[in-house]
């Protein structure tokens, strides 16, 4: 049970880096005790090398990490009282079910009647009871995770737990019962999580809090409504949602955007922004309407068909956009269509950043 | 598809059914044939039927007491380097640097040894123990303890075991070594944060990775021992006495210094018998312990 805070944390993997070349660039930030947090992002972006110096198999650079204000950026991993689940499932393969989750207690010196109980309750929460007296080695991979998971839950002290794509090698069928099964254990517990991923899907159904991170650096930190509907950067847009945000550079001046030859208008006035800056709007796919007439003249180039929805693939102003096609309505046919936009779901971004965001 | 049925096709298999049958089958029938005959001078031969097997396998006889003595001293000799270098394998593997420079010249050092041909390995070990030029004999002698392979049977044997370990453990070691790399990290990692111990780590993560290639190891290990000959041959000639005439040597001593083909023969068919057998319950424990894994 811990809140975490990373104060002016930055990593670099070798002596001498510039700032450009570190893994981690500086940061400043709070996770309180009792969330679920998301770190999301691409392959590369650091979000493991932050997990790993949460959980302190990296030291940082600079800057401090503290569990509940105590200072632990140096202390070996083994002290930290954090949990940490792997990518693919660590599991003691000679011992049984039992052994491994009451490993971690029996190193720490627990007496066998208070080990029992807690192994029997933590195999409980996690339906693990019926395996207890199983070889470890023999079972499927979901429960392997399901132990390598129990193993840091056992603990009754420990700050957080840590998970680095815990569900990979797991089938698609059980990630979902995986994954509630998390949920549910969060709020049964009320311990810290932090979950690395790179699934969006994975991240917003897991996360009250998610923290989208790019290129070493925390682009936005929010509740999973917050990041589709207001994304921060050009980068949240493009990264949440399937498929992305549509992002076209535009001029901006007022209530009026203009891209290309049309004018988009805007459902509030913007200061011109200073020269030099690349500026852009934003729009969803599910904020655009093919419209029968009126709005915009755009080519239809073809309709991807995700099974629960359709997308409109088009061509506006020399620029690709997906637009929503909306249920129960056939799929324009013609090449020409009329695209209409909400001006309120329109966002502004100067050099990749939201304008009008404090 | 459909399969088209032509006898004809046996016939690609001529050449290596040739190839085998000159170099496994014809000598080793030339063998069994030996083994059911007695030899005389003058390339006599008369049929002796399972004669020669009856005798090897009853200890009473002089054949037998022979045969099962020197299977023994084979046997104790296999036990004790591989109760030596197992071990010693695992901890030199453990101990090795995990990259860098210091890992290359360790490999290559951990390498030499397995370059030296078995007969440079028996002169080496003979001149290095003689207690009048060895370095080592010459010097053990020199602190005032008395050594002298040629005379004592302990002694011979702990310079024949020394030997092989001295030639032998970079295999398990390196075997090791292989075995221990594979390990991810994440498996060290999760141990840090279950609070393992050094030991722990070892017992339950380590040692169980390790299982095949240790199984691979001692494999190796004990057929090459089982069949050792050069180095004893060079080093000891089975002596002093009769102390490390080890199944290989005793045979040769059979069928070369007596020119007793039949008896040399049938020794032959069960040495190689055993070594077989040895080997397909080995082979036999690996499948069932990787099928065993593999099961969900």
């Amino acid at each position: 049970m811990a809140r975490i805070e990373l104060v002016d944390l930055a990593h670099a993997y070798w002596t001498h880096a510039r700032p450009a070349e570190y893994a981690l660039k500086p940061m400043t930030t709070t996770w309180r005790q009792g969330g679920a947090y998301a770190l999301l992002g691409p392959s590369g972006c650091g979000k493991t090398t932050l997990l790993n110096i949460i959980s302190g198999l990296v030291t940082p650079s600079q800057g401090q990490v503290l569990f509940d204000g105590v200072d632990v950026t140096n202390l070996p991993t083994e002290r930290r009282n954090i949990a940490q689940v792997f990518q693919f499932p660590v599991v003691y393969d000679t011992m049984t079910v039992f052994e491994n989750l009451a490993f971690p207690l029996r190193n720490r010196g627990l007496d066998s009647r208070a080990v029992d109980a807690r192994v029997r309750e933590i195999a409980g929460l996690l339906d693990l009871t019926p395996d207890l007296n199983r070889r470890a080695r023999g079972l499927g991979a979901d429960a392997k995770q399901k132990i390598s998971l129990g193993r840091g839950l056992v603990r009754p002290d420990v700050a957080a737990v840590l998970f680095d794509e815990p569900l990979t090698v797991i089938d698609p069928a059980l990630k979902w019962e995986l994954r509630s099964k998390l949920k549910a254990l969060h709020r049964a517990l009320d311990v810290t999580m932090i979950y690395v991923t790179h699934d969006q899907t994975e991240a917003l159904t897991f996360a009250d809090t998610v923290v989208l991170m790019h290129d070493g650096g925390i682009v936005q930190a929010g509740r999973p409504d917050e990041l589709y509907d207001r994304p921060r950067h050009t980068f949240v847009g493009h990264f949440i949602g399937s498929p992305g945000m549509n992002v076209l550079p535009a001029a901006v001046d007022g209530l009026v955007a203009r891209v290309g030859d049309a004018r988009i208008s805007l459902a509030r006035p913007y200061a011109p922004p200073k020269a030099g800056s690349k500026v852009e709007i934003g729009i969803r796919p599910d904020h655009l309407r093919l419209a029968a007439s009126g709005g915009h003249a755009a080519k239809l180039e073809r309709i991807e068909d995700l099974g629960r929805v359709r997308y409109a693939r088009l061509l506006f102003e020399g620029h690709r956009l997906s637009a929503l096609v909306p249920e129960g309505e056939p799929p324009p046919t013609g090449p020409e269509v009329r695209l209409a936009f909400d001006a309120a779901r329109i966002h502004v971004y100067a050099d990749n950043l939201l304008v009008g965001e404090p | 598809m459909t399969k088209t049925v032509d006898n004809r096709a046996w016939f690609l298999v001529l050449p290596v059914f040739a190839l085998v049958a000159f170099n496994a089958i014809l000598p080793l029938m030339t063998v069994v044939n030996y083994s059911f005959q007695d030899s005389f001078g003058n390339n006599q031969f008369f049929w002796n039927g399972i004669g020669w097997y009856q005798e090897l396998l009853d200890p009473t006889s002089e054949l037998g007491g022979r045969f099962f003595a020197a299977l023994g001293r084979s046997a104790a000799f296999s036990l004790a380097i591989l109760a030596i270098e197992v071990p010693l394998g695992i901890l030199v593997a453990l101990c090795m640097p995990r990259s860098g420079t210091q890992l290359a010249i360790g490999l290559v050092i951990m390498a030499l040894p397995l370059l030296v041909p078995w007969n440079v390995v028996g002169t080496i070990w003979l001149l290095y123990t003689r207690s009048d030029i060895g370095l080592f004999g010459w010097l053990i002698n020199a602190v005032g303890i008395d050594f002298n392979a040629t005379r004592n049977a302990a002694q011979a044997w702990i310079v024949l075991i020394a030997m092989d370990v001295w030639h032998w453990t970079s295999l398990v070691a390196l075997l090791c070594f292989a075995g221990l790399k594979s390990i991810p990290d994440a498996y060290y990692q999760a141990a840090r944060i279950d609070g393992a111990s050094r030991l722990a780590i070892f017992r339950y993560i380590e040692l169980p990775k390790l299982g095949r290639v240790l199984m691979i190891g001692v494999l190796l290990r004990f057929m090459d021992s089982f069949m050792i000959y050069t180095e004893p041959f060079v080093v000891t000639g089975g002596g002093p006495g009769n102390s490390t005439t080890v199944l290989s040597i005793d045979l040769v001593k059979i069928a070369l210094g007596q020119f007793d083909l039949g008896k040399a023969a049938a020794m032959s068919i069960v040495y190689t018998l055993i070594v077989l057998t040895v080997c397909w319950v080995f082979y036999t424990v690996l499948v069932t312990r990787d099928s065993q894994e593999a099961q969900p």
